[in-house]
């Protein structure tokens, strides 16, 4: 296989993701029994029956024509960027809440995960060449932090450090009463807030990467031609770093972009312990009033980000693999 | 760098200690299974000895949000129900849940995983699709919208969207395997012998991955407890059946937090955790099987007083010191294998 067939493999691969999730979010609510419009004519029984095909209409859940052409209409619709209306806030359009909602999740998310994976791979590579040193007896330690539910572990350090020590803020995105824009008390103030967050995402996805990254770690030590580098007399530090840790941080790039999806989930258990103004907390209002426009519109949006997120990942891993470069690599 | 090492000793030392450690799993895997012992025992017969009802409500001042004490062990909600009693009911529901998910999605995973391996070109081409873009939905966003749209929220159905994304993960580690397996010797032999297609998968390709799909299932156990809790956790679930996720909800709904109710909301949070590490402590076990690398003893390794780290320059035996220059090398490969 050469690196163009690679690259086309690759392609394939996101067009049927993407299209997967566009199938999957439009046959949610077709498949599944429940239905916005009913969903409404049961909260307002003073409704004509009349009124039921404005709504059908209106949330876009009309049931006209045949199936497929419903489905050209949806997708026409999503690449208009038209997602529908939203029922908790009546007149306004799912697009312009998930675009008002999606920075703070994309930047604060971002941020963590970036820091927890570069964390939890250095501290890895540390506890696999100290083998049997401190770091590496106290991983089984870490192992319960992995097992905490997240949530709990989020309240737990909202008590101490926001209620207790008063050191943070204990929730929303930024003060109340600052006007959101480029200003420095706005930045101030959404920099201290997220401060929490941040770190409660850290510390519960960070022992995963290192757990991964000292496991390969191991397993690379043992290969040959790490025998030879250091039988060439080659110091320490440079085997550990340029011969093991180089080849040994592959299988966690791509597991990187695999657990985006999980790291996706986390946020949207933050966002809901802190009511942090994104993405998550959005689709939580949204499921508990059930306003399934917004539902579906939010799901779209974050299949998609994992999707562009993984593209990006793999960029980086034919940037650091040689091997997929030549089109050797395994997909 | 050259250290002398009396290589008969060295070698009996090392004979023994492989024996051992392959007898004996490390102590991290017991104590794993140990851990998950207990919570199958406590949710077996923990509904049983539950000492009240748990959705037995009392409204008398002294039953209200009362600290541990002889009446109550763990301390009573609110509404004056018994902790421990939730405890010990709500665990054998987010057990079985966990179980029956990971069941499911494991045989979804060997099922899919070891046909891709196996019947290779398209069929492998269409289920490593399939397995990528399942791996790429994101699982706790379109469960919520799945759960949203449900009219009843009960165990069944979160079960069943539960193993119908939890499956890709392990198909993927199965048919990477299955794929090396197929190529090996025995496998072929097999095949020459004339065995048919199902013995040979059940036979001499199944086997070899006994530890790699008891890894699969752990870990799906695992995210299946982990995504019920978080799922109860934030009102998608069957208010009439007691999980330790609905304890945490309601715990949560009554501010225990503020309250410094800790015995309302601590037992079921560390249950999980408890459960969570337990399972994850087993799953090393089992990868500490199947790789022989990652054992406990392949630490450092003390030889002539010296500790040496596996990523040290190899020890180098004198060879004059005993004699058996065919020898040298032995010891020092064998203690980086382990």
């Amino acid at each position: 296989m050469n690196a163009v067939a690679f690259v086309v493999r690759r392609l394939v691969f996101y067009v049927v993701a993407g299209w997967a999730a566009l199938t999957v979010n439009f046959f949610i609510p077709r498949l599944m029994p429940g239905n916005p419009v009913e969903t409404m004519m049961a909260k307002f029984p003073e409704l004509q029956p009349q009124a039921q095909r404005a709504l059908e209409a209106e949330f876009g859940a009309s049931h006209d024509g045949s199936l497929i052409h419903q489905y050209g209409q949806y997708v026409v619709d999503v690449f208009h960027g038209n997602l529908g209306v939203s029922v908790i806030e009546y007149p306004a359009k799912v697009s312009s809440i998930i675009g008002a909602t999606l920075p703070w999740t994309l930047t604060l998310v971002g941020v963590a995960t970036i820091v927890s994976f570069a964390l939890g791979t250095g501290l890895g590579i540390l506890a696999a060449w100290r083998r049997g040193g401190w770091l590496d007896r106290v991983l089984p330690a870490l192992t319960f932090l992995q097992g905490i539910p997240y949530f709990f572990l989020a309240l737990l350090v909202v008590d101490a450090f926001a209620v207790h020590l008063g050191w943070f803020p204990i929730q929303q995105g930024y003060s109340p009463g600052l006007v959101p824009g480029w200003h420095w008390p706005f930045v101030q103030s959404a920099l201290y807030h997220s401060v929490l967050p941040a770190f409660t995402i850290v510390v519960t996805s960070m022992a995963g990467w290192m757990l991964q990254m000292r496991n390969v770690m191991i397993t690379t030590i043992g290969e040959d031609y790490v025998l030879a580098a250091q039988a060439k007399g080659l110091s320490s530090r440079r085997v550990v770093t340029t011969y093991t840790a180089r080849n040994a941080i592959l299988p966690n790039l791509s597991g990187f972009a695999l657990s985006l999806g999980f790291v996706i989930s986390g946020a949207l258990l933050m966002e809901i312990v802190f009511s942090y103004p994104g993405i998550g907390l959005t689709l939580y209002n949204a499921v508990t009033s059930d306003d399934y426009p917004l539902m579906q519109g939010i799901f779209l949006i974050i299949a998609l980000a994992v999707l562009l997120a993984n593209l990006v990942a793999d960029a980086v891993y034919v940037l650091a693999d040689p091997r997929a470069r030549a089109g050797r690599g395994e997909t | 760098m050259t250290v002398a090492l009396p290589v008969r000793a060295a070698r009996a030392r090392g004979t023994t200690r492989r024996a051992a450690g392959a007898r004996r799993l490390s102590t991290k895997a017991r104590v794993g299974a140990l851990i998950c012992a207990l919570f199958v025992v406590a949710a077996i017969v923990g509904p049983m000895v539950a000492p009240y009802d748990p959705s037995a409500q009392s409204f008398a001042p002294v039953d209200i949000l009362h600290a541990p004490s002889m009446a109550h062990l763990l301390g009573t909600t609110a509404r004056g129900e018994d902790v421990l009693s939730q405890v010990l009911v709500g665990l054998r529901a987010t057990l079985v849940l966990g179980l029956l998910t990971g069941l499911i999605a494991t045989v979804l995973a060997v099922v899919v995983g070891i046909s891709a391996g196996f019947l290779g070109g398209f069929w492998d081409e269409v289920l490593s699709l399939l397995s990528n873009v399942f791996l790429v939905l994101p699982a706790l966003p379109l469960l919520v919208v799945l759960i949203g749209y449900l009219p009843q929220r009960g165990q069944t159905s979160t079960i069943l969207v539960l193993s119908l994304l939890g499956w890709p993960w392990g198909a993927r580690v199965i048919r990477a395997q299955t794929l090396t397996l197929r190529g090996r010797d025995f496998v072929a032999a097999s095949r020459e012998t004339g065995e048919r297609t199902w013995r040979v998968i059940f036979f001499e390709i199944l086997p070899n991955e006994v530890s790699l799909i008891a890894a699969s299932f752990v870990s799906t156990v695992l995210y299946a407890i982990g995504t019920s809790v978080a799922l109860a956790f934030i009102g998608l679930t069957n208010f009439s059946q007691w999980s330790l996720g609905l304890i945490l909800y309601w715990a949560q709904n009554g501010n225990a937090l503020q309250l410094n109710a800790w015995w309302w909301f601590a037992p079921a949070g560390l249950c999980v955790a408890l459960l969570g590490t337990g399972l994850v402590l087993l799953n090393f076990g089992i990868d500490e099987l199947g790789n022989p690398r990652l054992r406990e003893a392949a630490g450092r390794v003390r030889i002539e007083g010296r500790a040496w780290r596996p990523a040290d320059p190899t020890p180098v035996v004198r060879s004059g010191a005993t004699g058996a220059t065919s020898a040298t090398g032995a010891p020092a490969a064998r203690s980086r294998e382990r």
